[in-house]
C-alpha cells in the first residue's frame, strides 16, 4: 500500500483507518472512471456516424427502468460510503480519559506547547508512543490548524474558541508538524516536528528538559496574584461560586440553561464573564480579557480543572 | 428539423444583423440589445480570465523550486488571492450566463431581447465597476487575505487595500444579481408560444437553476462582506474573538454563499454540455425529465450542505454528520447526469468536432471532481486533505476541468451563430486535446501530493514535493498554451473564417432557425413551438444521418 505512496508513513491508530477508506473509494472511483471513458468511448466507435451499428429505439418502458436503476444503485452505494466514513469517524473521535494532556497555542507564526510537567517546547512536541495524547489548543491571534500528515489528523485552532486533537502515535520516529490553515506572511514557515519516543527515552527526555514548575502550581499563583481569591475563596466578602469540582458538572444559568463546565466554558467564564452568568449570583466579576496572555490562561484553567480532580463532589 | 415555423422570406427584410447595426463606440458602449451586451461581456471576462491566468502562471513558475526564486511571501500570497478573486467572481461566475446566455436565451425562447434590456446593460456597468475596484485594489499593492477572506485575519491583521477588494467583490454581486432576475423573469414571461416548460432546452433549465441560486446565495455573501468591512473600517466587532465575535460564524456565512456559487459555476457548464452532446450524438437526450429534476435537485440540496468546508473548524461533530450525508445526496444527481450524457451516446450518429471534444472532455474531468468531492464528504479522509493540493485538485477539476472546458466547447458550438463565420476545425480540435492533456498533468500529481500532506497556500514547500510541483508546472505550460490558442484562430476566422450560414451544425436548436448572425430583432416572426426540443430522431425510430 505505501508503494504507492512512499513518503507518507501511517504514524497514528486514524492514520491506518483513514487509509482503508481513502483506497476503498479510489477503487470504487477508478471502475467508476473506468466505466464511464470506456462506454464513452466504445459508444463514440460503435457508433460514429456512418457506421453499421444496429441502432434501433428502446422501448421507453426500458428506458425508465434503466434510470431507476442507476438512480437507486448510486443512492445505495453512496450511502454505504457514508456509513463506513462516518463509523470510522465516530470510532476514533471519542476521547480518553487516561491521556496525556498538552496545551498548545498558536501565533503567528509558531507553536507553543506545554506538558503537563510544566515542560515548554517551541515548534516541537515529544510524546511517548502508544498513548493517547489530547491537545487542547488556544490561538492568540488568528485562524491556525494543526496538521500532522502522518497522523492523517487536522484541527483548526481558532482564538476565542478551545479545540481539541486526540491521537494515538503508533510508531516511533520524527514527523511533520505542518500550519493547514493560512494565517498570514509565513503561514508556510509555521512548521514544526512531532518527536514520538519510546516511554524510557520519553521520560528520560523530560528529566532532561528544563521543566519549569508545572501548570497547576503556575495558575495557583496567577490566581491569587490576579486576586480571583479575593471573590471566590469561601470566606470571601463578595458571594461568588466556589470552583471547587466546577469542572466537568453540569452548570446552571441565569437564563434557565444549564451547560456543561468544559474548558471553554471556563475560558469564556474568564474573559467575557456577562456571556453566560451561573444562576442565583450577581454578575459583577470583570472581564479578563487583556490582562492574562494565552499561555498564562491555560495554567489557570489546569489549576481549576485540578480543584475538580482532587475533590469532585463538593458542589 | 426545428420546431419553429420559419419566414425565410421575411428575413431577408429583417435589418441588418446585430454586428451591422451600428458602428460607432456608443453603439456599443450604450447597447441595450441583449447579443451586444453578451459580447462586452465576452470582452471584460476575456480579461479577467488573463489577468487571472497571468497570477496562475507566476505561482507556477514560483513553485518549481521548493524555496521559490521570484517572489517574497507577501507577494505569493498576494498572487494566490489575486487568482482566485479574479477567477471566482469576475471569470467563472459571470462567463457562461453573461455570455452564452445572454446571447442565447432570448434566441431559444423565441424572443427579441431579455425582459430588462436597460438592467441588463446596467448589470455590466456593475460588473466593470466592481473589477474596477478590485483591480484598483490589486495595482495600490494587493491583498493577501485569501480569495476566503477569512476572519478574525481580514479584519485585523491583513494590510492593504483589503476593504477596496472587498467593495469590489460587493459591486459584482450585485451584477450577478440583476442578471439573475433578469433571466428568471425573461424565462417565466418570454417564451413563444407553445414553448412549454418541459419543451425547453436544458441550457434554459441550467440558467434557470442558476438563477435562482444566485439571487438567494449572492446577498448573503453581500451582508457578509459588508459586516467585514464595517468591522476593519469602523471597528464594530462581528467576528473579533476577542470582543465576544465569533470568527466561525463568518464561516459559515461565507460557504452559505460560497458552497452554491460552487454550483453557480457549474450548472451552466452542464447546460452547454447537454445541448453540444446531443446535436453531436444526433439524439435525443437520454431522460429529458430526469435532467431537468437533477439540475433543480442539485440548486436545492446545494444550499445545505455547506458545513463540509468547516469538518476541522471546530464545528460539532453532529453538524459534521449531517453536512456530510447532505453531501453524499447531492452527489447523486450529479451522477445521475453523468450517465445520461453517456447514455445519449447510445445508438447515435456521432461525430467529433472540437466542440463535442470539449464536451466529453468536461464528462471526464468532471467525473473525476465529483469521485473526489465524495472522498471530501468523508469527514475521515476530508480530515486529513482538507487545506491540501487535494482539494486544490478536487475544485480545479470541476472549476476547470468541468466550467471551462464547458465554457470552450459552447463558444466553439454557438461561434458560428455569434460571428457568422467557422473557424478552422483542425485547429479547435488540436486545442481541445491540448487542453485536456494540460489539464491533467496540471491537476493531477495535486492530487497525490495533497494526499501525501502538502498544505495549500504554501509559498515554500518541503522538497519531497518537488518533483509532483515540477509536473504540475510543466501542465501549466501546456494549458496556457492551450489557452492562447483560440485567441489566434478564432480571430483569424472573424477575417478569413467561412460563411457559416444558418445552421451549419444541424442543429435542432430554436436559436439555429434564424440567420447568423441573428439580426437584431432575432426573429422577424415570432416563432411557434409544437414540439419538445431535441428533435433528432422521431421518437420510436433511430438515428439518422
Ligand atoms: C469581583 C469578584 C470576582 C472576581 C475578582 C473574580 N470572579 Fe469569577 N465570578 C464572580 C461571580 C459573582 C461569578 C458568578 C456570576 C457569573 O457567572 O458571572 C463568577 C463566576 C466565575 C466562574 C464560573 C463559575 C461557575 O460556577 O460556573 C469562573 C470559572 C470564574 N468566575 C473564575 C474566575 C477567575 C479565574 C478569576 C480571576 C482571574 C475570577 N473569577 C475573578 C466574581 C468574581
Ligand atoms: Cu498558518
Ligand atoms: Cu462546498
Amino acid at each position: 500500500m505505501n508503494d504507492f505512496l512512499p513518503t507518507e508513513t501511517v504514524g497514528s491508530q486514524a492514520a491506518s483507518a483513514t487509509d482503508h477508506l481513502f483506497y476503498a473509494l479510489l477503487g470504487i472511483s477508478v471502475a467508476v472512471v473506468l466505466l464511464v471513458s470506456g462506454l464513452i468511448l466504445v459508444f463514440s466507435i460503435r457508433y460514429r456516424r456512418g457506421s453499421k451499428a444496429d441502432r434501433s429505439e428502446l422501448p421507453p418502458i426500458l428506458q425508465r427502468e434503466v434510470e431507476i436503476g442507476w438512480t437507486l444503485a448510486t443512492l445505495f452505494l453512496f450511502l454505504s460510503i457514508f456509513g463506513w466514513a462516518v463509523s470510522e469517524n465516530f470510532s476514533f473521535g471519542t476521547v480518553p480519559t487516561n491521556g496525556l494532556e498538552i496545551h498548545v497555542v498558536a501565533k503567528q507564526w509558531m507553536w507553543k506547547l506545554q506538558h503537563p510537567g510544566g515542560q515548554r517546547e517551541i515548534n516541537a512536541l515529544h510524546v511517548p508512543v502508544n498513548k493517547p495524547v489530547r491537545l487542547i489548543m488556544n490561538s492568540e491571534d488568528v485562524i491556525h490548524s494543526f496538521y500532522v500528515p502522518s497522523f492523517r489528523l487536522k484541527q483548526d485552532v481558532v482564538p476565542g474558541l478551545t479545540t481539541q486533537l486526540v491521537f494515538t502515535p503508533i510508531k516511533v520516529g520524527t514527523f511533520r508538524l505542518l500550519c493547514a490553515e493560512y494565517c498570514g506572511t509565513d503561514h508556510s514557515a509555521m512548521t514544526g516536528k512531532i518527536v514520538v519516543m519510546t516511554p524510557e527515552d520519553y521520560s528520560r527526555w523530560l528529566d532532561t528538559s528544563p521543566a519549569s514548575e508545572d501548570l497547576v502550581a503556575q495558575g495557583r499563583d496567577i490566581f491569587t496574584r490576579l486576586g480571583c481569591a479575593g471573590c471566590h475563596d469561601a470566606r470571601a466578602a463578595v458571594r461568588a461560586p466556589d470552583l471547587k469540582g466546577v469542572f466537568g458538572q453540569p452548570v446552571p444559568l441565569a437564563d434557565g440553561t444549564v451547560v456543561q463546565a468544559d474548558e471553554t466554558y471556563l475560558r469564556d467564564s474568564i474573559l467575557q464573564p456577562r456571556k453566560q452568568i451561573v444562576a442565583g449570583f450577581d454578575p459583577v466579576m470583570p472581564s479578563f480579557a487583556g490582562r492574562l496572555s494565552d499561555a498564562e490562561l491555560e495554567t489557570v484553567i489546569a489549576y481549576l480543572k485540578s480543584l475538580a480532580d482532587t475533590d469532585g463532589d463538593t458542589r | 428539423m426545428s420546431d419553429a415555423t420559419l419566414d425565410i422570406e421575411g428575413l431577408h427584410d429583417a435589418g441588418p444583423d446585430y454586428l451591422r447595426a451600428g458602428h460607432s463606440v456608443l453603439s456599443w458602449l450604450g447597447a441595450i440589445d441583449h447579443k451586444r451586451i453578451a459580447i462586452l461581456y465576452a470582452a471584460s471576462t476575456t480579461f479577467f480570465f488573463f489577468v487571472g491566468g497571468m497570477a496562475a502562471t507566476m505561482i507556477r513558475a514560483e513553485l518549481v523550486a521548493p524555496q521559490g526564486h521570484f517572489f517574497t511571501n507577501d507577494t505569493y500570497n498576494k498572487l494566490f488571492t489575486l487568482h482566485g478573486i479574479v477567477m471566482v467572481w469576475f471569470f467563472l461566475v459571470p462567463v457562461i450566463p453573461t455570455t452564452l446566455g445572454n446571447f442565447l436565451l432570448p434566441l431559444m425562447l423565441g424572443a427579441r431581447d431579455l425582459a430588462f434590456p436597460r438592467l441588463n446593460l446596467f448589470s455590466w456597468y456593475l460588473n466593470i465597476a466592481g473589477g474596477a475596484l478590485t483591480i484598483a485594489a490589486i495595482l495600490f499593492g494587493g491583498v493577501a487575505t485569501g480569495w476566503t477572506f477569512y476572519e478574525p485575519f481580514t479584519s485585523f491583521y491583513a494590510n492593504g487595500y483589503v476593504t477596496l477588494a472587498l467593495m469590489g467583490v460587493f459591486v459584482v454581486g450585485f451584477s450577478t444579481i440583476a442578471t439573475a432576475l433578469n433571466f428568471i423573469v425573461t424565462i417565466h414571461t418570454l417564451r413563444a408560444p407553445g414553448l412549454t416548460w418541459m419543451r425547453l432546452p436544458l441550457f434554459v433549465w441550467s440558467l434557470y437553476a442558476t438563477s435562482l441560486i444566485m439571487i438567494l446565495a449572492t446577498p448573503v455573501l453581500a451582508i457578509t462582506l459588508l459586516l467585514v468591512a464595517a468591522e476593519r473600517v469602523f471597528d464594530v466587532a462581528v467576528f473579533d474573538p476577542t470582543r465576544g465575535g465569533d470568527p466561525i460564524l463568518f464561516q459559515h456565512l461565507f460557504w452559505f454563499y460560497s458552497h452554491p456559487a460552487v454550483y453557480i459555476m457549474i450548472l451552466p457548464g452542464m447546460g452547454v454540455v447537454t445541448e453540444i452532446i446531443t446535436c453531436f450524438a444526433r439524439r435525443r437526450v437520454f431522460g429529458y425529465a430526469t435532467m431537468v429534476m437533477a439540475l433543480l435537485a442539485i440548486a436545492v440540496i446545494g444550499f445545505f450542505v455547506w458545513g463540509h468546508h468547516m469538518f476541522v473548524s471546530g464545528q460539532s461533530s453532529y453538524s459534521n454528520l449531517i453536512f456530510s450525508f447532505l453531501s453524499f445526496m447531492v452527489a447523486v444527481p450529479s451522477a445521475i447526469k453523468v450517465f445520461n450524457w453517456t447514455a445519449t451516446l447510445y445508438r447515435g450518429q456521432i461525430t467529433f468536432e472540437a466542440s463535442m471534444l470539449y464536451a466529453l472532455g468536461f464528462v471526464g474531468l468532471f467525473t473525476m471532481g465529483g469521485l473526489t468531492g465524495l472522498f471530501l464528504a468523508s469527514v475521515p479522509i476530508d480530515v486529513h486533505v482538507t487545506d491540501t493540493y487535494f482539494v486544490v485538485a478536487h475544485f480545479h477539476y470541476i472549476m476547470v476541468g468541468g466550467m471551462v472546458s464547458a465554457f470552450f466547447g459552447g463558444l466553439h458550438f454557438w461561434w458560428p451563430k455569434i460571428t457568422g463565420r467557422l473557424y478552422s476545425e483542425n485547429w479547435a480540435r488540436t486545442a481541445a486535446m491540448l487542453m485536456f492533456l494540460g489539464f491533467n498533468l496540471t491537476f493531477f500529481p495535486q492530487y497525490i501530493m495533497g494526499y501525501l500532506g502538502m498544505p495549500r497556500r504554501y509559498h515554500t514547500y518541503p522538497p519531497e514535493f518537488q518533483v509532483y510541483h515540477v509536473m504540475s508546472s510543466l501542465g501549466a505550460v501546456v494549458l496556457a498554451v492551450a489557452y492562447l490558442l483560440p485567441l489566434f484562430y478564432l480571430t483569424a476566422s472573424l477575417f478569413r473564417g467561412r460563411i457559416a450560414g444558418a445552421n451549419p451544425w444541424d442543429s435542432t436548436g430554436l436559436e439555429w432557425t434564424t440567420t447568423s448572425p441573428p439580426p437584431e430583432h432575432n426573429f422577424h416572426t415570432t416563432p411557434r413551438i409544437t414540439r419538445g426540443p431535441y428533435g433528432y430522431h422521431p421518437p420510436g425510430e433511430a438515428a439518422r444521418v
